[in-house]
């Protein structure tokens, strides 16, 4: 709906990355009445650097391991568990069904 | 009683009903305090008692922080728009609007020694991202008898490759920086961002970004598109212009403190 700082910029939304750089990294820091540790915040970022360009990006991409890391999101499903499981039995099946190589 | 109220900004004074259109987090309503000729920018929370473990918890997870930091940058944005502005650090919060106007006296002086350097300055960053890992397909090189050795030695051959070129990207975009930097009253340089995060096989060699008069932001944004073009190899993307979220604390200029990691200076 709006202006660019500089007119006839209008370039595409930024990403991710690039705000959280400044939001977190950057800006004038006032102590305020409720004191969030943004160390905290940043470890999880840097985290996301390895990542993220935008959560629904990621989610394109296949990228959704917060989902499954407790410390990141509450509740996270137990499908990588199912998964592991899974892909166990597989292994097992295969090896029965496979002569041992000779050496 | 007052409820918590969310800080975006500290800004000169402006028509707040210009920012009629525009909305906080969570959707909240945006409003000014001022003190003498400065302005903090803020909205209320909707949550009552909020504390710092709710609101953790809630920056922990990604897609809420990712609501919060863009709900902040949008703010920060409109305000830059109208106004000359210190963006402050995400989640800077106060129980309720006297405890700000407070922050406000406190910091009068700083505040105000910020916004008459920035004002009519905007930050423009630059990013560039070399062919680093290009650089390592090429050939397997003479293969001999052994299979294992001629694995090791592949390797080394492209970490070789790989190191060669990623200090050719290094020297290309000190020289775009430095011509860039001509053209800047400040600059910073940001930690380079992951792999994951560049074009495919690039990676982010350079991460700065630069304090720039308005007016010439545009042949800022033209030089550095010009630099990139000249450079084979090499991707420039420029962002911005933002709020000059990286220039809000002492100028750097001529300290060689700027440099994040890299300490590099011209």
């Amino acid at each position: 709906m709006e202006r660019s700082l500089l007119p006839g910029t209008e370039g595409p939304a930024p990403n991710l990355a690039d705000i959280l750089e400044r939001v977190l990294d950057k800006g004038v820091v006032i102590a305020g009445d409720i004191k969030i540790n943004l160390l905290d915040i940043e470890l999880l970022t840097i985290r996301l650097r390895l990542l993220v360009t935008s959560v629904d990006k990621a989610r394109e991409m296949g990228i959704n391991w917060w989902e499954h890391d407790p410390s990141l999101s509450r509740g996270a499903p137990p499908a990588l568990a199912a998964e592991n499981e899974d892909l166990r039995r597989r292994v097992s099946a295969l090896e029965a069904a496979v002569p041992r190589a000779p050496r | 009683m007052t409820g918590t109220v969310y800080t975006y900004a500290v800004a000169r004074p402006f028509d707040p009903a210009s920012l009629a259109g525009v909305r906080g987090i969570d959707g909240a309503r945006i409003h000014l305090v001022r003190y003498r000729d400065v302005v903090a920018v803020l909205s209320a929370l909707p949550t009552p008692g909020v504390d710092e473990a709710a609101l953790r918890a809630r920056l922990e997870t990604l897609e809420e922080l990712e609501a919060v930091a863009r709900a902040h940058h949008a703010v920060v944005e409109a305000v830059a728009a109208r106004s000359v502005a210190l963006p402050l650090r995400l989640a800077t919060l106060h129980r309720g609007d006297a405890r700000v106007a407070d922050a406000l006296r406190q910091g009068y002086e700083g505040f105000c020694a910020g916004l008459d350097r920035l004002a009519g300055r905007v930050e423009l960053g630059v990013k560039i991202h070399g062919g680093v890992r290009d650089a390592c397909t090429a050939d397997p090189g003479p293969s001999t008898s052994s299979p294992g050795r001629d694995y090791l030695r592949r390797l080394h051959r492209q970490r070789r490759q790989r190191e060669g070129a990623r200090e050719r990207a290094g020297a290309a975009a000190r020289e775009i920086d430095a011509a860039l930097a001509e053209l800047a009253i400040d600059r910073r340089h940001h930690r380079p961002q992951a792999p994951p995060l560049c074009p495919a096989g690039r990676e982010n060699v350079l991460n700065a970004a630069y304090l720039v008069e308005r007016r010439r932001g545009e042949e800022f944004i033209e030089r550095a598109r010009a630099l990139a073009a000249h450079t084979p190899g090499m991707e420039v993307e420029v962002t911005g212009p933002w709020a000059p979220y990286s220039f809000v604390d002492t100028p750097s200029a001529p300290s060689p403190a700027a440099g994040h990691e890299d300490g590099r200076h011209t």
